[in-house]
Order: structure tokens, then sequence, then C-alpha cells
């Protein structure tokens, strides 16, 4: 919201004022704004060419090479790796993973991270050590949490185990968890959620902050009670914050590694792998770089067609000047 | 926020020339470069992964004392984590440029790095000092006749089991034959005692047993054969993979064993250190790993007994399946590394590093310096009428990798003993 009303209240060609002073500014002016223009973006620019521009490249040539990563890549494969990855039951696995991780993700996790959001935005007491506390686990890295789920869902003598292991029906899964293929992903699914739900309430707080009171309060003169209040007023207002939060969902799906791989490293047999593990495992284990520059190349594509589709038809009304918003008009 | 007082101008300058600084660190620090002076002065880089004990105060203890013997020389010793270790090498190969010593466990990973001509032949520089060494321990590094590394680790892999537990359940000699394993097996768990501890997770102690059995089944030319002609359909990897079937059939493995780690918390080698499980199959350093990672010594509790034979198969049980830890010399090294490296495993650092628990002889005669336990290891070893290499190493990595994760699914109930073959094959065919 905020940020398309500052692009609208923004004169039109603003960016372009200084050129119409152009003839009348003396050279020593020009240059020097030049200068300290390219002083700015330098090292922005130095940083996304060497570490963002040139190892997409990279991938993406030795990507057409049988290349196990030692000396220089020689033995063109053309399209093999991409041929073999169409055919991998693991890759295929990847996929059909991260879509259910996806599909999970705004099921179950945003819910209940939009969930808490409005109930923490309500005036009560100890309403910022809640917030805090929904919002730790976000703030310990990946490898800690993973570390310690890895603890407390040991086999045996876990908590986990402890905890179910008296109890009618869940019983069955003591000793599981991690350990068998079929409780493995919902496991993990659950850590995720446990992990990540804080940040995406703290996305959603920040909105409902964002929706002005008096609109809320006009509902209620009018006769809306708060479900109706809710579903008519918040949620339509709060649309831009949940549009960004999917989306951020989706691309950090796809890209899961650090919390699969201190848990599971993919297992057991495979039953959480996603791309990003598949990509190490045939990139540093294999030392088949060709193929894993392949895997990740179809990840690239995957995000990059993923964010493109996403901001031309749902991002659009949030994203001014986007690539995909034709000109940023509306 | 936190920067009140700068104004925005100056502060926006600032963080904009120390980007430029960071950014331009690297490629400036690439310039400088380390190695020998013009005044006699060597600096001998070493990478190795000595981040535990008891090589962790050893090494550097060593170096220290080989300093100062040779006061031109200084020994710059970088320790990694394991697997850090492995994906640094990958980096490092790649860009062409090897530390001047580093570890290497020989075979396939090895030999890619001699193929890229990254790493020196000390077939004759290292003749004297590789005369002292046992012929076993030197197996993993030679290549064409050619020797490429200094072990100063050899050991093999067999069954480290539990006396009391065994006792407990009536096992009363140690299993000579795969069915008298098997009966061990039923009566370990009809007494409740949970067989055998594995680690599912980290997978390649899992391949143990089926590189074992097929070694037992086709004997050591099935095994040479496969790797020459990248061919692993043979009968005996099938029926290796069936005779591995029958033992997780018995489900002898301890609860959720398909995610733990070998050296982890609540994994393998925990498991065993606890008592909660009968027997590991494991190389020479499992009772250390044992006392480390449960914090209790079976001591006398713990005994070895090699891999048992199969009835009707063709290699024999004298036939050990194992592996050392060398050092290998890149092939700019300065002629002191090498030197440091006979230093290394001479009399008295030899003594000292087999006697700490962690490693297993390499110089002829030096087993006295060991406990029983690693003694019948060490006589397995020397008595050995052949040697396969661990096979993730022996094999190229893709195909190591491949025979690891396959027989994880095999005792995880995913394939079939033919499409762990299958699957094996596919891999060696397309190096």
């Amino acid at each position: 919201m905020t940020l398309s009303a500052t692009t609208d209240n923004r004169p039109r060609h603003a960016s372009r004022a200084p050129r119409k002073r152009g003839p009348k500014a003396s050279m020593g002016t020009r240059i020097r704004g030049w200068a300290s223009t390219t002083w700015f973006l330098l090292p922005a620019l130095l940083l996304f060419f060497f570490f963002v521009l040139i190892p997409i490249f990279v991938a993406f040539y030795t990507s057409f090479f049988n290349w196990g990563g030692f000396g220089p890549p020689d033995d063109f494969a053309g399209l093999g790796n991409y041929r073999k990855l169409a055919d991998d039951p693991v890759f295929r696995g990847d996929l059909w993973r991260g879509l259910l991780i996806i599909v999970f993700s705004i099921a179950v996790q945003l819910p209940i991270a939009l969930g808490t959001a409005v109930l923490l935005n309500q005036k009560m007491r100890g309403r910022a050590v809640y917030r805090a506390i929904f919002f730790a686990p976000y703030i310990l890295s990946e490898v800690i949490a993973g570390v310690l789920f890895g603890i407390i869902f040991l086999p045996g003598d876990g908590l986990a185990d402890k905890i179910v292991g008296d109890l009618p029906l869940l019983g069955e899964l003591a000793g599981k968890w991690f350990a068998d293929p079929d409780t493995a992903l919902p496991t993990l699914f659950a850590v995720m959620t446990w992990k990540y739900f804080g940040f995406h309430m703290m996305i959603y707080l920040a909105g409902l902050q964002g929706i002005p009171s008096e609109v809320l309060e006009a509902a209620s003169i009018d006769g809306a009670g708060p479900w109706r209040r809710f579903r008519s007023v918040t949620l339509p207002l709060l649309a831009p914050t949940l549009r960004i939060s999917v989306f951020l969902s989706v691309i950090g799906s796809i890209q899961l590694f650090d919390l699969v791989w201190v848990t599971t490293t993919g297992g057991p047999t495979h039953s959480t792998e996603t791309m990003a593990v598949t990509m190490f495992q045939f990139g540093f284990k294999r030392y088949q770089m060709g193929y894993a520059s392949a895997i990740s190349v179809a990840m690239f594509v995957i995000s990059m067609i993923f964010s493109l589709i996403y901001q031309r038809y749902a991002l659009r009304r949030d994203l001014q000047g986007a690539v995909t918003s034709a000109g940023g008009r509306r | 926020m936190g920067i009140p007082h700068l104004s925005r101008r100056s502060f926006l300058t600032a963080v904009s020339a120390g980007a430029v600084v960071v950014t331009a660190a690297p490629f400036l620090a690439a310039c400088g470069d380390s190695g020998s002076g013009s005044d006699g002065k060597v600096t001998i880089e070493w990478m190795d992964i000595a981040t535990t004990e008891p090589s962790k105060t050893l090494y550097p203890q060593i170096a220290r004392a080989y300093e100062a013997a040779h006061p031109n020389v200084k020994i710059k010793l970088t320790n990694l984590e394991n697997e850090a270790f492995k994906s640094k090498m990958t980096a490092l190969t790649a860009s062409g440029k090897l530390p001047d010593i580093f570890v290497t466990w020989g075979g396939g990973v090895l030999k890619q790095q001699i193929d890229a001509g990254l790493v020196k032949d000390i077939t004759s520089d290292g003749s004297a000092i590789l005369n002292t060494l046992t012929p076993v321990s030197q197996k993993p590094y030679q290549f064409d006749g050619k020797t490429y590394a200094i072990p100063y680790d050899m050991g093999g892999v067999g069954f480290w089991y539990n006396k009391a537990l065994f006792k407990k359940a009536g096992v009363k000699d140690v299993p000579k034959t795969w069915s008298e394993y098997l009966d061990a097996v039923r009566k370990l768990k009809s007494a409740g005692i949970t067989p055998i501890a594995i680690a599912g997770k980290d997978k390649w102690p899992e391949m143990y047993y089926w590189a074992y059995l097929s070694m037992r089944i086709g004997g050591l030319s099935a095994l040479q054969q496969a790797q020459e002609n990248n061919d692993f359909s043979g009968a005996a990897f099938v029926s290796a993979g069936q005779k591995l079937k029958e033992l997780t059939d018995l489900e002898p493995f301890q609860k959720g064993f398909q995610n733990a780690g070998y050296d982890t918390p609540g994994g393998q080698a925990a498991t065993m250190g606890a008592g909660k499980a009968a027997m590991e199959l494991m190389g020479q350093w499992a009772p250390a790993v044992q006392k480390d990672a449960s914090g209790k010594d079976l001591g006398d509790d713990l005994g070895w007994f090699p891999f048992p034979s199969v009835e009707g198969g063709q290699g024999a049980a004298t036939e050990v399946f194992g592996g050392g830890n060398g050092h290998a010399l890149s092939k700019d090294a300065p002629k002191e590394a090498i030197d440091f490296l006979a230093f290394l495993v001479n009399d008295e650092n030899e003594r000292k590093l087999v006697s700490s628990g962690a490693f297993m002889p390499v110089v002829k005669g030096a087993e006295s310096e060991l406990d029983k336990n690693r003694k019948l290891v060490a006589d397995a070893l020397n008595s050995s009428t052949g040697f396969q290499l661990y096979l993730d190493q022996a094999f190229p990595p893709a195909v190591g990798q491949e025979v690891n994760d396959s027989v994880a699914a095999l005792i995880g109930g995913k394939k079939t003993p033919q499409q762990v073959t299958e699957a094996v094959t596919k891999a060696a065919k397309s190096q």
C-alpha cells in the first residue's frame, strides 16, 4: 500500500529532471555527477556481477558438459544432462515433494500465521512478549533448529518419543518421525511450520497495522460483526501483504536446503529430498558438476517462471515498474 | 538508529567505500602468494582433518618438533572438519592448486587428482621411507606401479560385538558362516536385544555389509572385474543383495536406524557404546568413537570377529575390506615436505600415533603398541590373503555414492537386489 502511494505521488519523469538542466550545467558538475553515481553503484554492480551474474552463466555453460569439477569442462554433452534429469526418478520425486511443501505451506503455515497475527494485533497484556516468542524460531539459524529437532525426534530417548510413547493413537509414531519414509516429510513440514510461521506472522502484523482503524470503525457502525469485518475489510486490505508472503513462501520452498540437510540429508530413501539437496549430492558428493549444474539451472528456471507469472498476474497491483508490468501502467 | 551522529552523506560514502574494499579484498589477496623465499626459508602448507583428539594435539606437536630441528622450515597446518575438507579439496582441485601436504584415502578420488596432474609421484623420492612401511598400507595409493602417498593409518572392517549381550542371548561362539551369523541375530532378537547398530542416515556403514557379502560370495576378483568392466550385474552382486535382504528381513537394527548418524548423539556408535545393541560392522577406529559418542567404555566386554564366510562363496574369510589414511603431496611441494612426512611416521612419532588409540600402525613391527582388540584387527590385516579398499573410496565418487545410496534403499526396503546392481552398473557405465 505505502509503496504504491509514494509511486503515485511522485511527479512524472521525476527521475529525468536533472537532465533538463543538461546544457546549462557546467561540464564539471556533470562529470562529478557521473563520478559519484559510478562510485555509489560500483560496489553493488561488482558484487552482483561477480557473485550473481557470472555464476549463473557458468552454471548454464557447465550444465551442457559431463564435467567432474576437475580441470576445464571439455566433454560436451549437449542436452544430455537435461534428458537424464527428466528421466531421473529422484528429481521427479523432488518436483512432487516440492509441490507438496508449497501446497502445505500455503494451506497450513500461512493461515496459522494469519490467525496468530490477527490475535496478536489486538490490545492485550503481554502482546510484545507473545510476538517475540512466536518470532523467535525464525531468528534461529536453520542448522541450530535442525540439530535441535534432531535431538527432539531422536528414536527412543528423544522428547517426541517420550511424549507420544504412551498415547493410544500416536504411540505408533514412536521411533519413526524422521526415520520412516512415510513420516519423514510430514515431520519435516512440522519443523518448517514451527520455524517459518513467525516470519509470516510478523509480515502480517505489519500489514494489519497499516489498516486504518477508521475503516474498521465505519464497518462496525454499519453493523458488521467481527467475522464480517475480518472477511470484508481486513482481508482485502491485507491482500498485498498476503501476496508477498505467498511469494516468499513459494520461493523459499523451492530453495529449501539447510533444514533438510541437517535433519535428514534427504533420506530415508529420498523421502525428504529437495531439488537443492539433490544438486548438492551430485555436485559435492558424486562430483558430477555438469549434472548438478543442470539441476541448478532447472531450479533457476522454475523460480524464474514462477516469479514472472506471479508478478505479472498476482503482484501487478502492488509492484509498479516491475519487469512484467508493461511499463508500470495499471 | 545506531548511527545518529554521522550525516547521511558521509555515512553513505563510508559504507560504499567499505563495500568497495570488501569486494576488492579477495582480488587483492590473490595477488600475494606464499611459498619458498629466496633466503632459504620454506613454508609447507599442510591441510588435514585433525579436528578431534588425539591428532588435534599430536599433529601440531609433531610439526613444532620438526620446525625446531629445521629452523628454515615453517609448517602451516590447517585443519578442517571431514566433510568440509572434501568440499574444500573439490574447489582447490578445480582451481588446479593443492596444498603441499594433504590427507587422502586413496582410491578413485586420489586417482582423479592424479589424472588432473596435481599430485607428486613419490615412488623414488620416498622409497627410503616407503620401504619401512607395511605393503598393505600402501595399496590404496598405488596406481600403475607408482606410489602417490605416505600412509599413516591402515585398518580393516569387522564386527565389533558386546560379549555380555552375546552371552545373555546364549550365543557361545562367534559366527563363522553367514547362516551361523543369522542364527546369532535370531537368538539375540528373541532375547530382546537389538542385534545390530547401524547408521542409515550416513549410508556408508550399510555399504560395508553389501561390500563384504559381495567379496565373500564372488571373491576379490569379482569386484576387480566389475570395476574394470563397469558391470556389477553379475550373479555375485545380486546374491549379495539377497543375503543382505535375508538379514534385514529379521529386522535386526535399532529403532529409527534410518535416521541414525554414525558418530552423532544417539547414532550407531553411541548405541553400541551404551550397550543398547550387540554388534556393529565397523573399522579399526570403532572403540575410540564408541567411547567418544556414548561417554561409556565397554572395556573387556568388547570383542572383534571377522566378517563370516558365505557358504559356497568364492571369497575367503581372510580377505579384508578396509582402508587407511595417507598424506599426498602436491606436484609443486618443496622437497622438505616429503622429509617432514618421513618424520611424521618415524619410530617415535609412529609410537605416539598408534598408542593414542586412533590409528593403526603402518610401520613394520609397530603392532606392539596396540591394545588387545585392535591387535586382532592388525593380525587379520597382516595375515590377510587379499585386500579391498572401501568401495566409496575405491570407485570414482559417482559410483561409490550410488553404491551407498542403493544399498541404503535396499535396507530400507525400497529397492530389490537386482535394482541395486542395475543402478550401480548404470552409474559405472556413465563414467
